[in-house]
C-alpha cells in the first residue's frame, strides 16, 4: 500500500485515504496560445518509468491538496509538499538526486 | 438503539450534539470560537471538548464547534456578528451528521480495526482528533482524557456506522495496542 505523509495536516496518509489528481506541475496554456500548446495542456501527460510528480488530495483527511515525488517503479516515495507550489522545492530535488543520480521529468533534472 | 458491549468496550449513540462547521483563518476565529464553546482553539490535529461543548481541529482552515443543540441558533448568531465582514463560513451541521461514542479500554482496539489511522497509543492519545475513514465512509474521532472516543460521521451512513462499531467489537480482540 502506498503511504504518503501529509503536509498539510502532517499525518502519514494511506492510499485509501487519498485520491489520485493525475500528473503534477501542468502548465495551462489557455484562450490565445496555438493549438500544439492547447493539445499538450490537455492531453499530454508524462508516464515515467521511475520519478514522477503527482497531485494526490488527502480527501478523506484535511481535505488538501499536495504533491508526491515518488519512484513508479519502485513506489519510493522521495518527498510530499503543498499544491501551492509552482516547482518542487530544492530539498525534494536533492532526496531525488541522493536516490536517482542523473534523474530527469520533462524540463527538471 | 440497544448498546452493544464485547471486549471491553461499549457502542453507543452519543447524546445529541450540536454541531457547527467553521472555516476561516483559524487565528482570527480563535476569540469568537472561545466565546462560544469555552474552549481554546486546539492545535494541529487536537480536540479540546469536555462536556459535549468544544472545538475540533478538521484542517488548517476549519474546525468543528460542539455545543449544547439548544444553543446552535445562538452560537451561529454570535459567530456572524463577531466576524461580520471577515471571510468566514459556518453551517449548522447538527441534522448532518451522527455521533457515536466508544467507551471503555478496548475502545482503541475496536477502532483500530477500521481505520488506517496510526491508533499506537504514541501516535494516538488523549486530546487528539483525527480524520480518516471506518471501514467504508468517512469519519472524524477524538479522544478524550479518560479514553472514551467520540465518533462523528454522515447521518445518512449512521446505521451502517453503528453496525460495523458493534462487529468490530463482536469479532474481538486481535490484541492490537
Ligand atoms: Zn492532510
Amino acid at each position: 500500500m502506498l503511504t504518503l505523509h501529509c503536509p498539510h495536516c502532517g499525518t502519514l496518509a494511506a492510499e485509501t485515504e487519498l485520491t489520485a489528481g493525475g500528473e503534477a506541475h501542468l502548465k495551462r496554456f489557455g484562450p490565445g496560445s496555438d493549438d500544439d500548446s492547447f493539445e499538450g495542456y490537455l492531453f499530454m501527460r508524462e508516464n515515467p518509468k521511475g520519478v514522477h510528480f503527482e497531485r494526490w488530495r488527502h480527501s478523506y483527511g484535511c481535505g488538501k491538496w499536495f504533491i508526491a515525488a515518488r519512484c513508479t517503479a519502485t513506489l519510493e516515495v522521495f518527498g510530499t509538499y503543498p499544491a501551492q507550489s509552482s516547482a518542487p522545492p530544492q530539498h525534494i530535488r536533492d532526496a531525488i538526486t541522493a536516490r536517482r543520480p542523473g534523474w530527469g521529468w520533462r524540463d527538471l533534472a | 438503539m440497544a448498546e452493544a458491549r464485547a471486549m471491553d468496550v461499549v457502542v453507543a449513540p452519543a447524546a445529541p450534539l450540536g454541531m457547527i462547521t467553521l472555516r476561516g483563518d483559524l487565528a482570527a476565529l480563535a476569540p469568537v470560537c472561545a466565546a462560544v464553546t469555552g474552549a481554546a482553539m486546539p492545535g494541529v490535529r487536537k480536540a479540546e471538548v469536555s462536556g459535549g461543548r468544544g472545538i475540533v481541529w478538521m484542517s488548517s482552515d476549519e474546525v468543528l464547534l460542539l455545543v449544547a443543540p439548544a444553543d446552535v441558533a445562538g452560537a451561529l448568531a454570535q459567530i456572524g456578528t463577531a466576524l461580520a465582514g471577515q471571510h468566514h463560513l459556518a453551517v449548522d451541521v447538527s441534522d448532518a451528521r451522527a455521533a457515536f461514542t466508544l467507551t471503555g479500554p478496548a475502545a482503541r482496539e475496536a477502532l483500530g480495526k477500521l481505520t488506517p489511522t496510526d491508533l499506537r497509543p504514541t501516535a494516538f492519545g488523549p486530546g487528539d482528533a483525527r480524520r480518516s475513514h471506518l471501514g467504508q465512509v468517512a469519519a472524524a474521532f477524538w479522544m478524550a482524557q479518560g479514553g472514551a472516543v467520540t465518533v462523528v460521521c454522515f447521518r445518512s451512513v449512521a446505521d451502517y456506522m453503528l453496525e460495523l462499531l458493534r462487529v468490530s467489537v463482536a469479532a474481538g480482540p486481535v490484541g492490537y495496542a
